[in-house]
């Protein structure tokens, strides 16, 4: 091949590079075999604590949810596996219908007009949502409900910090009193919100319309399975974390942002859209729209400078809905509920334990509990006994632990975190 | 491709001076072959101010955007909503059923800063 | 419906295509789910729920689910079936054993806010990635959280500004960027508030140097230096470059989308780069995943390292791991950790090719592309005539000259099986058709690649028209975009 090229030598193709820094020392180890890399691979997974063998009660925005075999299945295929971003359509119609697979069922769950072929994950479609929020509003003030996530604070502060536009944290009572400035392009919310308690989504979205703010909303979808979805309140748009999807927990990525609005705004989307289309000889396809908003052609005015939809992760997350259906996701909601619920009540009747219920709230599947004893303490003991435990919310409320179940918490499961949690409230105690 | 009866400016403008004050505005044949299938045209609102020259909207094809600037100065008083739905319009029939905006002129005489078809066209060379 | 019982040739001839929706049955499902083990407690007030008769998903069986999918992916190019010679882009074998390794249940399984001891294996995978990328890049402090490219790429622009602010140069707000530069970059600096300022490519694809300095001063921020550019081309003026924008008292930002020309044959670090990031998606061979996930982790000096993005992995005394926030941190630009199953996957890549197949990685790739430039020299133009690093910029002239644009012979190249190269990109090249083989296909691709690009062109000449009108053999033949987005249909409608 170096014939061909004209070359004797390597070398005489890379004189472009400053000879003192050519070919410098790599001081990384020497290559392995599959099955060195194997072994040593397994000794390292070995070393973490397992959420899929053992209990676990976390939560705080990824979840442990069921994952049914098909969505594996449908994964082994290297076709999707290995295959490009569909900018030639012709050669790409598996990603792309099965990208509008996506985008109609996270459309259906959240009752809204549209979805976006996926942002990178929960956060940043929030981030991006308010940024969206203020380009469709011409303001500059997204106001974040003070009950949100503060990850959704920091990465939309994040995203916006040299763009002329401020992000505030508001209360609810502000809120509700109509005390909100009339710069203000949204009202943005979690509810689910960070200590799992349902907003009033509907005063909420009142509330930013009245001061003709769009109403922004970021979701757990699993709730969305028996709560009125954003939809069904007149929010402008809606984000989520799509991980409870069917998509494994792998240490917080990668997951895909859920990105929803009402089809009047469908040009400030920023991501990927799939649309479908004709071809020449009349038959359905399926192609990438509405780009001219987007980096590769608006360039430095974009609505993002996102490229990726995140598509495999989409695809995982198309699988699950197919398999579920409605009866499932509303199935999945409904024993997540039930079984926080039961944790709840187990906890409380525990003496030095305390679930922290707020006045006529309801609560999805993640409750605050006041702890006897430092939350660090409690999962480190609980760690002992190989159970996951909560996450600790000292920072919100006092020796404060937020404990979340799902469907795949078993009965026997709690009652085994709430017999340790007893005994660690008698040593308290005592 | 270019009427005698239109005056152009160097961004791919064209007004037509109607009766009274009125001038419609649109793109040029130039403009929509170079952009292509134009799929969405962003239009001013009726009421609005505009300056000539200053930029009014934007134009998109599949693959590019262009900025849509004003010919002339004035109040804009209609707007083709036709465009809303069938934005292919600029393409099949730029100088009729394609138009963007109808303009109250400010000022007659700026249309002597546009060029006549002639001059438009020798500036396409 | 005589068509229902006609055997087809082949699966892509006349699949149905319907959706999903519109296979579904009332009442039919994919999977069951256990009865509550728990005494069922008071539901929420109805105001709050759902109405059970709007959430409108499929209702198919599993063998529906499955079937269906199985046939779209039949639908698709990848490279598991495909050879794609698409430029810029690195589409290169993915090793099988990386997606093994990321689904193994002790990284596929963990939360990532379970505590730092639980998860010392995961840590532990970090921590070396970060290590070997510093090492590879000759940047040593590596933030792997930046979730894609971009993502990357604005955690750089936000160190940059952050350590000019530290320096009380908070008014520096310009970032330049070659003309040959990717679209992120631009998009990217203003979503970092930094207004663009275009520097011009000189007759031979390199930096107009004269251009730069003239344009870098008190004002400069930043300058965005593709390398390989987008040309394929390595800067010979680097050093000089660098040192024009550090004497103007800027940083240097090399975005690192063509790293996997560089392994082993120079680091960025040593010429004088301050910031750069690398897709681990292109050059540490993580699957593509059809448009994501990627992983787009920022490297940096050693004076910027406190500026890093949260969380960065951090050893203790103890020998034990932790995740920390650096000192100066730009802070979080997304959820958690970064692409976790993705820096598996490339922290396995590296430790099966270990530091020397990491250089033969590039020197195979420089190779490769060279090979195919100088075996199509002869029937297309090169955007620019010298040695390239890891892709070539053909330019379609001669051939739009006859009639077929670049765009036909990349649609035409999919009814042989091939991917289309990236076409019309770099924007200063007209026609152009970028190529990059990358290191893992054989000779005998790379030839028949060639072969078929001569067989094209000589179709250019008998058949034009088939060929503008390719392709016709896909599932699809040229698709109506423009339809598409004038009256947009983005989800199934009932």
């Amino acid at each position: 091949m170096l014939a061909t090229i004209g070359a004797d030598q390597f070398d005489e193709l890379i004189t472009d590079i400053p000879e003192e820094h050519r070919n410098p020392p790599l001081r990384l180890p020497d290559s392995a075999s599959e099955l060195e890399v194997t072994s040593r691979m397994q000794a390292l997974a070995a070393l973490n604590q397992d959420a899929g063998t053992r209990p676990s009660f976390l939560g705080g925005g990824a979840y442990r949810h069921f994952i049914p075999a098909t969505v594996g299945a449908v994964l082994q295929r290297g076709e999707f596996v290995t295959s490009y971003t569909p900018y030639q359509p012709e050669a790409a119609q598996g990603v792309l219908q099965s990208g509008f697979e996506f985008q109609s069922a996270v459309a259906q769950i959240f009752d809204m007009e549209v979805a976006n072929a996926g942002m990178y994950d929960g956060p940043t479609a929030f981030a991006e949502a308010g940024l969206m929020a203020a380009r469709v509003s011409r303001r500059n003030r997204i106001l974040i409900l003070d009950t949100a996530d503060r990850r959704l604070f920091e990465v939309a502060e994040a995203y916006t910090r040299y763009q002329q536009v401020e992000v505030e944290a508001i209360s609810r009572e502000r809120v509700m009193n109509g005390d909100i400035p009339n710069d203000a392009a949204c009202i943005a919310f979690q509810s689910p919100n960070f200590l799992g308690r349902i907003e009033d989504v509907q005063a909420l979205t009142d509330a930013a319309h009245d001061v003709g703010a769009l109403s922004v909303m970021h979701t757990y979808p699993i709730a969305l399975g028996m709560f009125k979805p954003p939809g069904a309140f007149g929010v402008d748009i809606a984000t989520a974390e799509g991980q409870p999807l069917g998509v494994p927990l792998t240490f917080g990525g990668a997951y895909v942002g859920l990105f929803t609005t009402k089809q009047r705004y469908i040009r400030q989307l920023p991501g990927r859209i799939i649309g479908k289309t004709t071809d020449t000889m009349g038959r359905t396809g399926y192609t990438l729209t509405l780009q001219t908003r987007e980096q590769h052609i608006r360039r430095e005015r974009a609505t993002s400078n996102i490229c990726t939809s995140t598509q495999l992760i989409g695809l995982m997350v198309a699988v699950y809905c197919a398999t579920m259906g409605p009866s499932g996701l509303r199935q999945v909601a409904e024993l997540s509920y039930h079984k926080a619920h039961y944790l709840a009540n187990a906890i409380d009747a525990l003496p030095s334990w305390k679930v922290i219920r707020a006045e006529g709230s309801t609560f999805f599947n993640e409750f605050p509990v006041q702890c006897p004893i430092a939350p660090a303490e409690v999962n480190r003991r609980l760690a002992e006994r190989g159970i996951i435990g909560g996450l600790d919310v000292g920072h919100l409320v006092p020796n404060g632990m937020l404990f979340c179940a799902t469907e795949m918490n078993s009965r026997s499961e709690a009652d085994r975190l709430i017999a340790s949690l007893k005994d660690m409230g008698y040593g308290a105690a005592g | 491709m270019y009427p005698d009866d239109l005056k152009y400016s160097s961004e791919h403008e064209w007004a037509r001076v109607g009766n009274g004050a009125v001038v419609e505005v649109g793109i040029t044949h130039y403009a929509q072959d170079t952009l292509g299938d134009v799929v969405f045209v962003e239009l001013p609102e009726i009421g609005s101010r505009v300056d000539q020259f200053d930029k009014i909207g934007e134009i998109e094809s599949v693959k590019a955007v262009s900025d849509l600037f004003s010919p002339v100065s004035g109040t804009v008083t209609a707007v083709n909503e036709e465009l809303e739905q069938s934005p292919e319009l600029c393409n099949s029939d730029p100088y009729g059923d394609g138009w963007i905006m109808e303009v109250k002129l400010d000022d007659p005489s700026e249309l002597d800063e546009l060029m006549d078809s002639e001059t438009y066209q020798g500036t396409l060379e | 419906m005589s068509n229902n019982v006609m055997p087809n040739a082949s699966v892509a001839d006349m699949p149905d295509r319907s959706l999903l929706m519109d296979r579904s049955v009332p009442g039919r499902k994919a999977i069951n789910l256990p009865a509550p083990d728990v005494p069922l407690s008071d539901m929420p007030d109805d105001g709050l729920l759902r109405e059970s008769d709007y959430l409108r998903l499929p209702e198919v069986s599993q063998l529906d689910v499955i079937r269906y999918f199985t046939l779209l992916s039949r639908l698709n190019f990848s490279i598991d079936t495909n050879f794609y010679p698409l430029g810029s882009c690195t589409m290169k074998y993915n090793p099988k054993l990386n997606d093994q390794i990321a689904s193994l249940g002790g990284f596929a399984n963990i939360h990532p806010l379970q505590d730092d001891a639980g998860v010392q294996g995961a840590l532990g995978v970090m921590f070396e990635l970060q290590q070997w990328l510093g090492e590879a890049t000759g940047l040593p402090g590596v933030g792997l959280a930046p979730l894609a490219g971009a993502q990357g790429e604005y955690a750089g622009l936000l160190i940059a500004r952050a350590a000019l602010n530290m320096r009380g140069e908070s008014d520096r707000d310009v970032a330049l960027i070659p003309d040959s530069a990717h679209g992120t970059n631009p998009a990217s600096a203003a979503m970092a508030g930094l207004s663009v300022v275009t520097v011009k490519t000189d007759e031979f694809g390199n930096v107009d140097v004269d251009d730069l300095r003239a344009k870098a001063d008190e004002n400069t921020c930043v300058f965005m230096l593709t390398i390989p550019s987008t040309l394929g081309l390595f800067e010979p003026n680097i050093i000089e470059i660098n040192r024009i924008i550090h004497d103007a008292g800027g940083l240097v930002y090399a975005d690192g989308a063509n790293l996997n020309a560089l392994l082993g044959l120079v680091k960025l670090g040593d010429l004088g780069v301050d910031i750069c990031h690398s897709n681990l998606h292109k050059t540490f061979s993580t699957p593509h995943g059809g448009g994501g996930p990627g992983a787009g982790p920022v490297m940096v000096t050693e004076d910027l390292a406190s500026y890093l993005p949260e969380p960065v992995v951090i050893k203790n005394d103890d020998g034990s791991l932790q995740l920390g926030r650096p000192g100066n941190s730009i802070g979080k630009i997304n959820g958690f950790h970064g692409s976790f199953s993705i820096l598996v996957r490339a922290y396995t890549y590296m430790q099966s090719l270990g530091g020397d197949g990491l250089r033969a990685v590039s020197e195979n790739a420089v190779i490769n592309a060279n090979y195919v430039q100088a075996r199509l020299c002869d029937r297309f133009d090169l955007a620019v005539d010298r040695v390239c690093m890891h892709e070539t910029v053909l330019s379609g002239k001669r051939q739009a000259d006859r009639g077929v644009p670049a765009l036909s012979i990349a649609k035409r190249l999919l009814d042989y099986g091939i991917h289309a190269p990236t076409m019309y990109f770099p924007l200063i090249v007209p026609e152009a058709l970028m190529v990059e083989p990358t290191e893992t296909e054989s000779k005998e691709t790379l030839d028949r690649f060639v072969e078929v690009m001569q067989a094209i062109d000589d179709e250019i000449d008998s058949d034009p028209d088939s060929v503008n009108h390719a392709p016709h053999t896909l599932p699809n033949t040229r698709l109506d975009e423009a339809t598409a987005a004038r009256r947009p249909v983005l989800r199934w409608q009932g």
